[in-house]
């Protein structure tokens, strides 16, 4: 248990009272744990279906092992389980340190939440497994994990919020702001994505609410802020607090902040209709959805701008701090996939990415080298702190881990940038004759080696965070403590 | 008063429900009209609800997570309704709980596969693809060729019915003798009731083993009348149009 310390933040004047109270730091301890494990396991699930769709025979011919049950297994892994525990570990951690007060409703709360959400990833991977699922992209628990999943969100947003309340600090925390965006938005599009009716209360399958272009709709309204609040608010909030921390420089610039957040989560919520460009879906629609993804890009780069400046002055640290270089490099990766994304909005541009491998390599962009890195840029600053060494086990190991997984990235999405732009032109080629040129399955058999190539891409960015666990053990693990107990200091917003 | 941004972040409440207010906008302007505007579903004959083997070929579908990697979804482009046939209407897709127009094309758009290949094609492809097609890398089903359970069919009928699908009280009566009708399991029986109430349903034992209905059977029963239902010979686009 860590004691808060009266230091005052920078730009902060006046003497504070002393806090006795402990921060509840298990709970964080536990959740840095499970976003190790889970992301191992999302990784190599990663690898393994990668080399699936270069070599079927790996599908083993078992219902359980084939790529359409194994896929949602990948992605739930890594969105939920590996980005979920790094999300919410480092949000409990964040808000108790920034609003100087213990976590609201204890250390049960704490553990309610974190076994519950464990729960839910273990209920839905098994499930499938098993082949339960509704069959909607991303959101393929069947209802009863949903509504258990409903439940631990709310104690979630109970726990953070309450924690707010209660705090010593008058100003709520930038990070927080995008924290709570995110726990709020992701209750609202779970619950209305998810309204079904099971065919019967003892059994497993239920069917949706909503059908066809509605149901289309709303899919991809869910899938893309999936994407918007997930995958960028609540790593924005982890962006806010442990770069600052890490390069000991204030937020490059609160007005930016300010702007970028509101209008990061009014546009985000338009951009869904991308998803379904050239469809059923009504004209309107597609133009809304596209023009707002394009007016995106803007809030998207303030928040890299507001990241990227913040080393201003400390830009030496990432010669000497590894651990700092995952998190900026995290918002490189952040700034071209959040305008890469806008590219492919545009109808023009979608009509020939849509279907195909660059949208998988946008994502991987976004996710490996966003989501996954700034999880790591925390986790190599805050397991020291949290298990309170002096440092990590090595220095040596994370710049391994650092290469081994950027050129990792570099392999997988030039391989699916090669692989999509192909498929596309080759769909849409007319010979000589006016005829369609290529027949479909000459378009598969011309993708096997970018396949390859991104497996192998694939497997490096797994071995890297195998070089990041093993480190992370040794560090746990390491007879040297740091003594006496580090000062803690909030980074005030203004 | 000059306004500012403290009031906001000095306060939680106020910032989760402004947040939440701000997040709600986007949704709601694009998703309402959808159910309420008449000409985002177009008005064409032929679209019925899934007879019951085919809503059970469905859920394998599902199951199998098919969706992953084969959309159901032509879009308006040349190449496209060249390849797989007319464009895809919103109707098509309105007894779709959920919707499958899928996100990615492993494999080829499905949504008007049905009566483009043979019933025994498709129990061959789905055995082993790549004795059909080499170049493939679509997982075998063998397994499928195991007993379909669809003895609780009445009850997915009738929460499909809660859910907005026309099915009648005979549909929903019909249900499990229908599956096995249309799975060519009751060799004498007479299908006329069925293809009344379920239009066009493709008819017959489709794996080659009559006396049980197997998941291969309510599968290709799907694949084979994906996109049949409306006939595009007598459409005049522009009625369709939305």
């Amino acid at each position: 248990m860590g004691v808060a310390s009266a230091i005052g933040a920078q730009g902060m004047v006046g003497v504070r009272p002393v806090v006795t109270e402990s921060y509840h730091e298990d709970v964080v301890r536990a959740f840095m744990v499970a976003a190790m494990f889970w992301g191992i396991a999302a990784f190599a699930a990663g690898v393994y279906i990668a080399f699936q769709l270069a070599f079927p025979s790996l599908n083993l011919g078992l219902e359980w092992t084939t790529f359409g049950r194994l896929r949602p297994l990948h992605t739930s892994a890594a969105i939920f389980a590996f980005g979920g525990s790094a999300l919410i570990g480092s949000s409990l951690y964040v808000v108790q340190r920034t609003c100087r007060a213990p976590l609201f409703g204890g250390a049960y709360l704490g553990w309610f939440v974190f076994l519950g959400y464990q729960l839910f990833i273990v209920m839905a991977a098994t499930g499938y497994l098993l082949g339960l699922t509704q069959g909607k992209e991303y959101a393929e628990p069947e209802w009863y994990v949903d509504l258990w999943l409903t439940i631990v969100w709310v104690a979630y947003l109970i726990a953070f919020a309450g924690t707010l309340f209660k705090r010593r600090e008058p100003h709520i925390y930038v990070a927080n702001w995008f924290y709570l965006a995110f726990i709020i938005t992701i209750a609202m599009l779970h619950i209305v994505n998810n309204v079904s009716i099971p065919v019967s209360f003892t059994g497993t399958k239920s069917y949706i609410v909503w059908a066809g272009v509605q149901d289309a709709m709303i899919q991809w309204w869910y899938g893309h802020n999936a994407v918007g609040f997930f995958l960028t608010a609540g790593f924005l909030g982890m962006m806010y607090y442990f770069i600052p921390k890490a390069a000991q420089r204030p937020v490059y610039s609160y007005r930016l902040s300010i702007v970028h957040f509101w209008a990061l989560i009014f546009l985000y919520i338009w951009a869904g209709p991308h998803h379904l460009h050239y469809t059923a879906l009504p004209d309107w629609t597609q133009t809304l959805g596209m023009v707002f993804s394009v007016v995106l890009w803007m809030p998207s780069w303030g928040g890299m701008i507001n990241g990227i400046m913040t080393l201003s002055g400390a830009w030496d640290k990432l010669r000497t701090d590894p651990g700092l270089r995952f998190s900026v490099t995290a918002v490189g990766f952040y700034g071209m996939s959040t305008f890469e994304g806008p590219v492919m909005s545009v109808k023009a541009v979608n009509g020939l990415s849509h279907y195909t491998d660059w949208t998988i390599g946008h994502v991987h962009s976004g996710a490996l080298g966003w989501v996954a890195f700034i999880c790591f840029g925390m986790m190599y600053y805050l397991v020291p702190v949290l298990w309170n060494k002096k440092g990590l086990y090595s220095k040596a190991l994370v710049e391994w881990h650092f290469w081994t997984a950027t050129i990792g990235i570099v392999f997988y999405i030039t391989a699916m940038w090669v692989s999509g732009i192909m498929q596309g032109l080759m769909w849409r080629a007319y010979d000589e004759y006016g005829f369609l040129q290529y027949s479909f399955v000459e378009t598969v058999a011309a993708m096997h080696p970018y396949y390859v190539i991104r497996g192998t891409g694939g497997l490096l960015f797994l071995t890297g965070a195998l070089f990041m666990a093993y480190n992370m053990f040794r560090t746990i693990r390491s007879a040297e403590s740091n003594e006496p107990k580090s000062a803690v200091a909030a980074v005030a917003a203004e | 008063m000059k306004f500012s941004h403290a009031i906001i972040e000095k306060n939680v409440l106020l910032l989760a429900v402004l947040s939440l207010l701000t997040v709600s906008i986007g949704g709601l302007v694009q998703i309402v009209p959808l159910f309420t505007i008449e000409s985002t579903i177009e008005r064409v004959d032929g679209v019925r609800p899934y007879s019951p083997l085919e809503l059970a070929g469905r859920n394998i579908y599902i199951r199998e997570g098919c969706y992953l990697c084969h959309s159901q979804q032509i879009r308006t482009f040349k190449d496209e309704v060249e390849r797989y046939g007319h464009y895809s209407l919103a109707a098509e897709s309105m007894y779709d709980h959920p919707f499958q127009w899928g996100s990615k094309r492993t494999g080829p758009d499905l949504a008007r596969v049905g009566g483009k290949y043979s019933n025994a094609w498709h129990v061959a492809h789905l055995n082993d693809p790549r004795a059909l097609v080499p170049e493939s890398i679509m997982p075998t089903y063998q397994f499928l060729n195991r007993p379909l359970k669809f003895e609780d069919y009445a009850d997915h009928l009738k929460t499909l019915r809660i859910a907005g699908v026309p099915y009648t009280d005979e549909m929903v009566a019909e249900a499990v003798k229908d599956v096995r009708l249309q799975a060519g399991a009751l060799p004498d029986a007479d299908t006329a009731g069925l293809l009344a109430r379920y239009p066009k349903a493709r008819l017959g034992d489709f794996d080659g083993k009559p006396e049980e209905v197997t998941e291969m059977d309510a599968l290709v029963a799907y694949l084979q009348m994906l996109g049949t239902l409306v006939d595009f010979t007598r459409i005049n686009p522009e009625d369709v149009q939305q």
